[in-house]
């Protein structure tokens, strides 16, 4: 009895210094530990928690996964078809302005499949935010080749590492759609250290921001792991994304109007 | 804008657009395909952002298209899409994703001849892909079958209610020929867009209600099946509230021609000519084509000698009507193909030959 009544002194709005955001919900995630989609919804969460835009804002979901990011995130969401989510995004805009509208995307999704309804998307200049995981391969399927996936580096459909020659090239969505008349804020980011995760908690509050303004296109990239499928143990999987994913994908903004006015 | 009752002469593809307008459409998304760019071109001229605010885009694709319509309508809004039979092949998967999120819209099908690139002419070689589920899984479309300029017009506002009463994709599957063609056409009065917001749309999670969930994703066993069977539930509902079908001289016929669209009109014309040379031949015309007449076909099959359908295809909606005459009586098919109408001359030599052997 005394030590609930001293637990009850110690918990109280004036002491608490961190807890899980109100608009993350009670389910449990199902991402593999390490992983950087976990701390990107929480971002999204708290950017949209401390806007203060939950009502009115409509999220789209990707096929991958971060399918079920409407598990987790405490608003009105949509699942759309294997790359479609800007296709979705943009109509979902058009037919109801004043919403805010975002995508959730891998690489496959976007870069891959997706490619047509995120270039075009982005060149419409849709006042839409997309948010891009990139990891290099395919997470839900179990380790594919992904159109990112760095040469040399191995996956299940790359198994002695991919080939150039024979597979192609990686691709750098970010950088051709910052090249588009229709982005207005481009902007790679990672989510691995503490300081990674205020910038681009900064970059997609940024966005939602331009998004109010109706500016266009905002695009962020979050260079990412997968643990897993790089079978690697987390801390592994950061160093070895640093090491070899941001050099071919270096940190940044591409395109921000308002940062050069500063200057 | 007119409060009244309108008469204008128009092409097929333009009444849909002029109709969607005044049903107070909330979007159109289409990308252009001969023979029913006139769609997306008569709305573009028209300008419904300026006066309804009806939003009209051109997508980068059909793909994209039928994906902006996706969330469109898991706003709850009353959006559409037109195509033709190469482009509603694209469609597909989204079709399915719609149908498997419940979602309603209005999908318009101008077919022409195919497979493949095929032809820009008319045909009816879409049928099995209409009534038959189209994408991948198992699902309905409800099937709407216009033979007139005028049920171009009065399909689109019929369209959007089914869809919305159902929560369920309805396509009017059409052909080059009625999309092409000019004829009077009543167009009922302008219609406000609905400002009604449906309990299951995305909008935005107020603080009265759950979070809204638009998706197509069963990923447990049970959880698939149940979802299934409830689809089954809605078919069987539609099926039982929604058959929509027109006869022509069958009371007392001993040879019944069944065709939708373009071949009833022809088919209307072959009646004519048979029954002046004493053969009591009637016409049924499905106006749905899922949910199918049927029950009726059966029950015309048990006094008929004969059934003939008549498609612009190689034999489709054909299989519907042998399943409802369940083997009573014989059942042939004729059709021409690749873009040719029918002439109601071969369709009366047709049915000759059948009943001399």
């Amino acid at each position: 009895m005394n030590d609930t009544n001293q637990m009850n002194d110690i918990i109280k709005p004036g002491n608490i210094v961190y807890k899980r955001t109100d608009l993350m919900t009670d389910d449990i995630l199902h991402y593999c530990p390490g992983c950087g989609h976990s701390t990107v919804h929480r971002i999204i969460a708290e950017i949209i928690d401390e806007e203060g835009i939950q009502s009115e804002t409509i999220g789209i979901s990707p096929v991958g996964c971060s399918v079920y990011l409407y598990n987790y995130i405490d608003i009105d969401c949509q699942e759309a078809a294997h790359g479609r989510a800007p296709a979705l995004a943009t109509a979902i805009k058009r037919l109801m302005p004043d919403k805010y509208v975002f995508t959730y995307q891998g690489d496959g999704d976007l870069a891959a499949i997706g490619t047509a309804e995120t270039i075009h998307a982005c060149n419409r200049g849709e006042n839409i935010l997309i948010v891009f995981i990139n990891n290099g391969i395919y997470g839900m399927t179990g380790g594919q080749m992904a159109p990112t996936t760095i040469p040399g580096m191995k996956s299940s459909t790359s198994p002695y590492g991919r080939d150039v020659e024979m597979m192609g090239n990686l691709i750098k969505m970010t950088d051709i759609v910052a090249t588009l008349p229709g982005t207005y804020f481009v902007t790679r980011q990672s989510v691995h250290s503490a300081v990674n995760v205020r910038r681009t908690k900064k970059a997609i509050r940024k966005a939602f921001h331009y998004q109010k303004l109706k500016k266009g296109t905002c695009f962020v990239e979050v260079v990412s792991n997968c643990p897993s499928n790089w079978k690697m143990t987390p801390v592994e999987s950061n160093k070895w994304m640093e090491e070899n994913m941001f050099p071919y994908y270096p940190l940044g903004d591409l395109k921000d109007p308002e940062k050069q006015q500063e200057k | 804008m007119t409060q009244e009752k309108e008469l204008r002469l128009m092409k097929g593809n333009e009444a849909v657009a002029e109709a969607a307008i005044r049903a107070g459409a909330d979007g159109y998304f289409g990308y252009p395909i001969t023979p029913q760019s006139e769609i997306l071109e008569y709305l573009m001229a028209a300008k419904p952002y300026e006066t309804t605010g009806m939003v009209v885009l051109q997508a980068e694709s059909e793909v994209a298209a039928i994906n902006m319509v996706y969330g469109g309508a898991g706003c709850g809004k009353k959006v559409m899409t037109t195509s033709s039979s190469p482009g509603i092949s694209l469609k597909q998967e989204g079709i399915s994703y719609i149908a498997g999120a419940e979602l309603p819209c209005l999908i318009v099908n101008v077919v022409r001849g195919g497979p493949g690139l095929g032809t820009i002419q008319p045909a009816q070689s879409d049928y099995f892909q209409a009534v038959k589920g189209g994408g991948h899984g198992d699902y309905h479309l409800i099937v709407l079958a216009p033979a007139s300029v005028q049920e171009m017009a009065d399909f689109v506002g019929l369209g959007f209610d089914l869809a919305f009463k159902y929560r369920n994709p309805v396509m009017i599957l059409s052909d080059g020929a009625i999309g092409q063609m000019m004829e009077k056409v009543w167009l009922g009065p302008y219609k406000e867009r609905s400002k009604d917001v449906p309990d299951w749309a995305t909008t935005g999670k107020t603080p009265d209600r759950e979070r809204n969930i638009i998706t197509s994703l069963h990923l447990d066993s049970f959880s698939e099946e149940r979802f299934n069977q409830k689809l089954i539930k809605k078919y069987e509902e539609i099926k039982s509230k929604e058959v929509r079908f027109e006869e022509f001289n069958c009371e007392d016929a001993d040879y019944v021609l069944v065709a939708y669209g373009t071949s009833a009109r022809v088919c209307q014309k072959s009646v004519q000519m048979a029954r002046a040379e004493g053969l009591k031949v009637g016409l049924l015309r499905p106006v749905t084509l899922f949910p199918f007449p049927s029950k009726r076909i059966s029950e015309l099959s048990t006094r008929a000698k004969m059934i003939l359908s008549v498609e612009m295809s190689s034999g489709q909606m054909v299989e519907d009507v042998l399943l409802a005459v369940n083997g009573k009586i014989p059942v042939y098919h004729y059709g021409r193909m690749g873009g040719i109408v029918t002439a109601p001359d071969e369709v009366v030599d047709f049915l000759k030959s059948k009943i001399g052997g």
